[in-house]
């Protein structure tokens, strides 16, 4: 769980993925038979396998949902914009740290003890919300941080309870452990990795990743909602802890290609691995432009279950990590003897 | 290029498209006297199927790297829907106007030929005071061009594009207002960076692209970067500037030069060195941060075959999408010699090692 | 026609499931093509022409229809469901619904006080099953359903679920059927999940790369009571294109439409529609640009259970396509 522990932690916000692709970078070199950056700063890895195999692209994002420094007032508080989609109810009262030299900041919000009646029930937006780095004023903020920075969450990544993780990021750098442990494994199938930028900001680099790589089969790797929790209803929630990896089977941008979805059932159902289905049809991830690159590429996404997702603190089990890297083995594997989708 | 050819200052160039009528989809004219203006600047030129304007200045170098410039020439407007049975024209949006926008507007109906219209508004004395309160919807207005029912559908078919009707006037000091500042503005200073480069060595092939169907989805940006496949590009568009009412989270100011966007749709890189050029230029310049959709060309760039790395350049704009956006001139001239400067520092070397530098 | 039209719109395709509709789409027009296949996403692709043509002209007509997608499946044999493509609460609530299987259900709604509080979420389908385990027996979670409904045959007019594009499918079988197209190749394409977003369409485009793209698919009317401003009728004709909200019409393409119906005497109206859009959206900006319209077949109530179209403005459409199949495309440049 190390490398988990590292990927989590790091910062990566959707525009400003260099640290997760250098650490990545460096765990893959060995690995590869060939390794490039493109123009919006994807990370391709590329194992070439034997050339009568399907060309597979499997695509993990290593961006995460944070937010970016849009102004410093006078009272050296910093005002923010969101990247990627957070509700903004999560945010009050939560550890951030801003900037390449990771200032460590807050996000206030104002005590009880001053709240109007009634006021306790209305939703804060994030544009009425400021980072609190300490500074007394404009100048000594700027010190430190400017108009521009990145901010991420400070959350350290935690064993807890049975089994489970908790960290940030886990939409998608879980997706980013279970490729590299992919890349790291005796694969034949010619195995194209891209660790995509920019997917909580529009999908963005797995669109041009696709269309450079011009796979044969696609599959995506994903970190997704689980809200098996009390408040929702039973048909609201979309995936289960515990039970496997979710395998998507439509969403906003995609439906899962029926033949990878066969092979993936089939592959879970040979080997005894648990899996659920992700039942939610809400959101998209990278499978939506990778699908529709050139001429269409069959597609499917496997996601790790996991609580919280887009908030500062999300909690996954490591069984159903564990059991999606097995699923995906045992998928590959199924490809080299002759399965197509 | 053509030295003896015609040349118009700036300001004038600027009055003259935004005047024109360029309608999304129907710039097929203004884009001619777009052609006809970069004439004495460009080596060729050429329109592709959507209509985009394509102009190349051929930089020097064996292997010349490319870059693209583009502006969308194309406005915001309206569209006629029906002819009803008194020769008043229902109309429906081009682009994203605000109905609140329109009552007691002038336009211009293009058709087989091209008439002059208002959009009709009750008079005070008729208007009881509650209905004061409430905006109208734009399924309830009407453009009457003074035909009857029998002319009217003579002259003017569904479909007829209807342009705003707004000369372009000036105010204090460099201040000038009109319609169609977005995207013309931009036009304009790509006007202004052609004229500079003219007096500038350029190892670059530089594509100056007037961009159609902007306003409906950034769509000539789609085909037309296709088409080229640069090796960078710039967009360079119009941003909302602070005015009364606005919030303060809008913080660009007309008059204190171009606004250099920050985000995921900017390669870092190449922000870092439009800032680099503006300090040495002294080229006053703004921030902007968009950590998302700039909104702009630049977004349909970006993600075009495998990848563009893209900036935006934004002229400060008050009141977008009426017809009195106002702007400052000078906000024009310096993106235009910025953008110069830019193309002219571009070399082979500039582009290696472009990926991989996310700082 | 008319047989053909029934066979199109009573079969199940709902969008990502298209397989049923493009089996009898694909026999129906095997004896009159070059050659057909089927590509990644589903769309079926068929060829039809000179191979050493001046042109290629690709037609679009979607199989697929809007539908549900069944997410859970309660203890007590409830289903509840997301929707696959625009369909609004309301116009679900009693409705019934069929899957591939031929179950079918009908679909019913929570208690709710006003209707504006109707949402998606408080529907259900009720497929007459007493328990979770009897409903698995039928069903399972990620199943489609559609609505089940019949043709009928009116006359003049048709009535069905589906019009919306299983019209605009008829008419391009019939126009591979008729064409004469000595100088075009005419590559006729049956796409598929063009209701979840112009999907098919978009990966058509870039395999096929033609010099001229129409999509032949459904548009509005609004021609009945206090209706929706649209100058749009049943039995005016062929509906052309101007825009909507996926494509400006290319000039020379809307020159050219406009003038075939002139000099084939067909009967034509001009159309601008307010919201929604076709294939035609995705294939114009396919590599770098593709010239495209649209013909519209008319259809009122669209997106839900019972579409009606007009068998003359049905003809017209055919006669419009295949003039376009016999013209020199040439004529749209300016």
């Amino acid at each position: 769980m190390t490398a988990l522990r590292e990927l989590s932690e790091v910062p990566g916000v959707a525009g400003d993925e260099g640290k997760v692709r250098e650490i990545i970078r460096q765990q893959m070199q060995e690995h590869a038979d060939e390794i490039r950056v493109d123009a919006l700063g994807n990370l391709l890895v590329i194992r070439r396998g034997s050339p009568d195999l399907p060309r597979l692209m499997v695509a993990a994002h290593m961006d995460e949902v944070g937010l970016m420094v849009s102004h410093i007032d006078k009272s050296g508080c910093l005002r923010f914009k969101k990247v990627g989609g957070i509700d903004d109810r999560v945010l009050p009262s939560t550890a951030v740290r801003v900037g390449c030299k990771q200032v460590p900041g807050a996000i206030g919000s104002k005590p009880v003890h001053q709240q109007k009646p009634g006021e306790q029930n209305k939703v804060i937006e994030s544009d009425k919300m400021y980072i609190d780095i300490g500074a007394s004023g404009k100048e000594e903020a700027e010190r430190s941080v400017s108009p521009g920075d990145y901010v991420h969450f400070a959350t350290e990544f935690e064993e807890m309870g049975d089994g489970r993780l908790k960290g940030k990021a886990f939409d998608d750098r879980a997706g980013c452990a279970q490729l590299i442990e992919l890349l790291r494994s005796d694969v034949e199938v010619p195995l194209y990795a891209a660790f995509t930028v920019q997917e909580e900001v529009g999908l963005r680099g797995a669109q041009v990743a696709a269309w450079e790589i011009e796979p044969d089969l696609a599959l995506v790797l994903e970190g997704t909602t689980c809200a098996d929790v009390p408040e929702v209803e039973d048909h609201g929630q979309s995936t289960a802890l515990g039970e496997g990896p979710a395998l998507g089977l439509m969403d906003r941008t995609s439906f899962a290609h029926p033949g990878m979805l066969r092979g993936l059932i089939r592959a879970a159902e040979e080997n005894s691995i648990p899996y659920q289905f992700r039942r939610s049809t809400a959101g998209g991830n990278d499978a939506g432009p990778i699908s529709l690159s050139r001429g269409g590429v069959p597609a499917a996404t496997v996601s790790t279950p996991c609580r919280y997702i887009h908030s500062p603190v999300s909690v996954m089990k490591k069984s159903d990590f564990e059991n999606g890297l097995r699923l995906l083995s045992a998928f590959l594997q199924d490809i080299e003897r002759g399965f197509r989708p | 290029m053509s030295e003896l050819l015609e040349t118009v200052t700036g300001r004038d160039f600027l009055r003259e498209i935004c005047t024109a009528a360029g309608v999304s989809g129907a710039e097929d004219s203004l884009g001619d006297l777009v052609e006809k203006r970069f004439a004495p600047f460009i080596d060729d030129a050429r329109r592709d199927v959507m209509g985009n304007v394509i102009m190349r200045r051929r930089g020097s170098g064996a292997d010349p790297p490319i870059l693209m410039l583009a502006a969308h020439m194309d406005e915001i407007g309206l569209v006629v829907t029906e002819v009803d049975k008194r020769g008043f024209l229902r109309f429906a949006p081009i682009g994203g106007v605000d109905p609140r926008n329109l009552l007691a507007g002038e336009v211009e109906v293009l058709g087989e030929e091209n008439l002059p219209g208002v959009i009709g508004v009750k008079p005070p004395h008729l208007i009881s005071p509650d209905e004061r309160t409430r905006a109208i919807k734009m399924e309830d207005m009407y453009i009457d061009v003074g035909l009857d029912e029998e002319s009217a559908r003579a002259k003017v078919q569904v479909g007829d594009p209807v342009a705003f009707r707004r000369e372009t006037f000036a105010l204090a000091g460099d201040r000038l207002a009109g319609k169609a500042m977005d995207d013309r503005a931009g036009v304009a200073a790509l006007y202004a960076a052609a004229q500079k480069l003219a007096s500038l060595r350029l190892e670059a092939d530089v594509y100056f692209v007037a961009t159609v169907q902007e306003e409906v989805g950034l769509r000539g940006a789609v085909t037309s970067t296709y088409d080229i496949m640069p090796d960078a590009g710039i967009a360079v568009d119009v941003t909302m500037a602070s005015a009364p009412g606005i919030p303060s989270s809008i913080d660009a100011e007309i008059g204190k030069g171009p606004a250099l966007t920050q985000g995921a749709n900017i390669h870092p890189r190449m922000h870092r060195r439009l800032r680099e050029i503006s300090e040495r230029e002294r080229i006053p310049h703004q921030q902007e941060i968009e950590p998302g959709h700039s909104g702009t060309d630049a977004w349909s760039m970006q993600v075009t075959q495998s990848g563009v790395p893209t900036a935006v350049v934004s002229i400060p704009l008050r009141y977008m999408h009426t017809t009195v956006e106002m702007l400052s001139e000078s906000d024009i001239t310096n993106s235009g010699v910025l953008m110069a400067y830019f193309a002219a520092s571009i070399d082979r070397g500039f582009l290696e090692g472009f990926y991989d530098s996310s700082t | 026609m008319k047989d053909m039209i029934r066979a199109f719109v009573e079969e199940f395709g709902v969008a990502g499931h298209e397989g049923r509709v493009r089996t009898i789409i694909a026999d129906e027009i095997r004896e009159h093509v070059d050659d057909m296949h089927t590509d990644a996403l589903g769309n079926l692709i068929a060829t039809r022409g000179p191979e050493d043509a001046d042109a290629t002209l690709m037609f679009s007509a979607h199989m697929d229809e809007i539908g549900l997608i069944v997410t859970h499946i309660d203890d007590d044999g409830f289903l509840r469901f997301s929707n696959i493509g625009g369909i609004q609460p309301h116009r679900l609530l009693d409705e019934r619904v069929v899957f591939a299987n031929g179950r079918v259900g009908t679909v019913g709604v929570e208690r709710v006080e006003k209707m504006k509080d109707l949402k998606m979420e408080k529907l259900f389908i009720d497929i007459g099953c007493a328990s979770k385990e009897e409903a698995a027996e039928y069903v399972e979670v990620g199943d489609a359903a559609s609505f089940h409904r019949p043709l009928v045959d009116m006359g003049d007019r048709l009535l069905s679920k589906a019009m919306d594009d299983r019209i605009g499918c008829a008419v391009l079988a019939q126009v591979l059927k008729e064409m004469d197209s000595p100088h075009n190749r005419i590559v006729g394409v049956f796409s598929v999940q063009e209701e979840v977003g112009l999907r098919g369409a978009r990966t058509a485009a870039y395999q096929v790369a033609p010099d001229l793209g129409i999509a032949l698919d459904v548009t509005g009317t609004g021609d009945t009571p206090k209706a929706r401003r649209l100058d749009v009728s049943l039995g005016d004709g062929a509906a052309i294109k101007i825009m909507d909200m996926s494509l400006i019409t290319h000039p020379g393409v809307k020159r050219l439409l406009l003038e075939l119906a002139e000099e084939h005497g067909i009967s034509y109206q001009r159309e601008v529609l307010e919201f929604g859009g076709t294939d035609a959206g995705a294939i114009h900006l396919s590599r770098s640009g593709v010239p495209s319209g649209c013909i519209s077949i008319p259809t009122r109530y669209l997106h839900g259970p019972s579409e009606m179209v007009d068998c003359s403005d049905v003809r017209a459409c055919v006669d419009l396509a295949v003039a376009l199949c016999g013209a020199d495309l040439s004529r749209i440049d300016r």
